[in-house]
């Protein structure tokens, strides 16, 4: 089959054991999850030519359900984007409309399940990795609970925030991915809670869905805030309470991830020197002088910028005014999430402010960061949220973001599966 | 407000270059980056609320781990069973 939309880094000869309860569907691979004797690059150029010795814990896990894994998909280097132009292999584009971007930094594996190129696939979500390229590509994406997934495996970024996750086209592949990978491993230390054994069940009514102001705020594009309305509307008419309410958390939160996140990168990208895999470091220079030769050739400019700007956070007369804060804020949005659902089961809003952009369009990065406001909280918290598609602006889609209790990722899918079920019939 | 000398030095301890070509732009971009965190200034320091995160630690007993030749498989340069590293001093 064709790649017209540059989804994949390395497409792969699909093989399934032809059982278990994946068993003859395809399933991409983003590509910075560790498959066993499969070149893995994360978007990069550092890691050109790094083969995992091991499989990942979710990779292991879909390979034991029967899923025929047939490649690994593109995105932005190291999961660092919200367009997937910032890989180092070349942007993805959208197999809606391909003057868009589809979203990042998961957009080869949405724009892979999303023009049936694969059936399902697992992408990874730091700041809205999975549910932007969702939202964008029309397809459902799941950022589970932090802890519910094993990251082992999974080539770090910002492990405080960074999850695996389930992409499809319907809520109910989403929650078949969802249970496949979402077991136990004692080789990640902050998996919890129960295993996902869960069944949809499309039903919302008696349900509270929570809709806070500041998801409907400014740089919400009118008419993408219009259609999640009329989505939510869709949700009161199958019997749910729709309840507004307000997060002011939301004020200081896009910071508080951007400074936790490059904190976290220019901790972990520290170990990219060219001397246990990549491009090979000059072993005759001094050893500073052949890592920066190293690192400076091959990490592109957003990686460089994330690295600086988490230095420049932890460094010395900064810490306290930077990362300091940003935790005081980190520990206000999971205030906001623990006193909201008392009130509510759910909450809704946009999963991005705007429809897809246009290749090139967000030029300037701090532009690029501000997209990203509405999916960053649920990052903070850990709690899980769903994009699934409820219209169009334009014809290009936009997603409905359900977000819900920590470990209780049932429910959200429950009330997704319900949206959809309405909206297909 | 961050200028090129400091971006340099912050270069210097990540060990990564910013090309001089790009230093202006670079710098102006960074800048408006930290602008933007200044919203956390309206926070007082200590954290408050609940934790997101929680390790499960283990009793810490030898697993087994990779071969040492899946592990060299990926090193540009090895010697003698060893990873070979640029010169320390």
């Amino acid at each position: 089959m064709e790649d017209p939309y540059h989804a994949y880094i390395r497409r792969l000869e699909p093989r399934s054991p032809g059982t278990g309860i994946l068993a003859g569907r395809t399933v991409a691979i983003k590509d910075n999850i560790s498959t066993a004797g499969v070149p893995t690059t994360c978007g990069s150029r550092i890691l050109e030519g790094y083969v995992p010795p091991y499989d990942a814990r979710a990779v292991e896990l879909v390979r034991d359900a029967g899923g025929a894994i047939n490649g690994k998909t593109n995105m932005d280097e190291f999961g660092m984007g919200t367009t997937t132009e910032n890989s180092g292999f070349g942007p993805t584009l959208n197999p809606r409309d391909t003057t868009r971007v589809p979203g990042g930094s998961s957009g080869g594996s949405a724009a892979a399940v999303a023009a049936g190129l694969a059936d399902l696939a697992l992408g990874t979500d730091t700041g809205g990795s999975i549910r932007c390229p969702a939202a964008f590509c029309g397809i459902v994406g799941l950022k589970p609970t932090y802890g519910r997934v094993s990251r082992y495996g999974l080539v770090a970024y910002a492990n405080s925030l960074e999850t695996i996750g389930p992409m499809g086209r319907s809520v109910g592949d989403v929650s078949t991915l969802l249970r496949v990978i979402g077991q136990p491993d004692p080789r990640d230390t902050t998996m919890r809670g129960t295993p996902y054994a869960h069944d949809p069940v499309p039903d919302v009514a008696g349900r509270r869905v929570g809709v806070p102001d500041e998801f409907f705020g400014e740089g919400v594009d009118p008419r993408v805030a219009a259609t999640v309305r009329a989505a939510i509307e869709t949700l009161a008419s199958l019997g749910a309470e729709v309840v507004p309410v307000s997060m002011p958390s939301m004020a200081c939160a896009l910071a508080a991830y951007y400074v936790t996140c490059t904190s976290e990168a220019s901790s972990n990208l520290a170990r990219y020197d060219g001397v246990r895999y990549g491009p090979a470091v000059e072993t005759a220079r001094p050893w500073h002088d052949a890592f920066t030769l190293v690192r400076s050739a091959h990490f592109g400019p957003e990686v460089r910028r994330r690295i600086l700007l988490g230095t420049f956070a932890l460094s010395s007369g900064y810490y306290g005014k930077y990362y300091g804060k940003a935790q005081t804020a980190r520990a206000n949005v999971s205030a906001d999430y623990a006193r909201l659902f008392r009130e509510v089961d759910v909450l809704a809003g946009p999963t991005m402010p705007t429809v897809a952009f246009r290749l090139g369009e967000l030029a300037d990065p701090l532009s690029m960061y501000l997209a990203d406001i509405l999916t960053v909280p649920a990052n903070l918290a850990g709690v899980p949220a769903i994009s699934v598609p409820c219209g169009t602006v334009d014809g290009l889609p936009v997603g409905l973001q359900l977000t819900g209790r920590a470990f209780d990722d049932e429910t959200v899918i429950d009330i997704a599966a319900a949206y959809e079920a309405e909206v297909a019939a | 407000m961050v200028d090129e000398g400091e971006v340099r030095r912050i270069a210097g301890l990540a060990d990564i270059q910013i090309p001089e070509d790009e230093m202006p732009a670079f710098t102006v971009q960074f800048n408006r980056i930290l602008d933007y965190f200044e919203v956390l200034d309206t926070l007082g320091e200590a954290g408050a609320g609940e934790r997101a995160l929680h390790t499960v630690m283990r009793d810490d007993e030898p697993r087994p781990s990779l071969a040492r030749e899946a592990v060299l498989a990926n090193a540009p340069a090895d010697e003698d069973g060893f990873i070979k590293a640029p010169r320390v001093m």
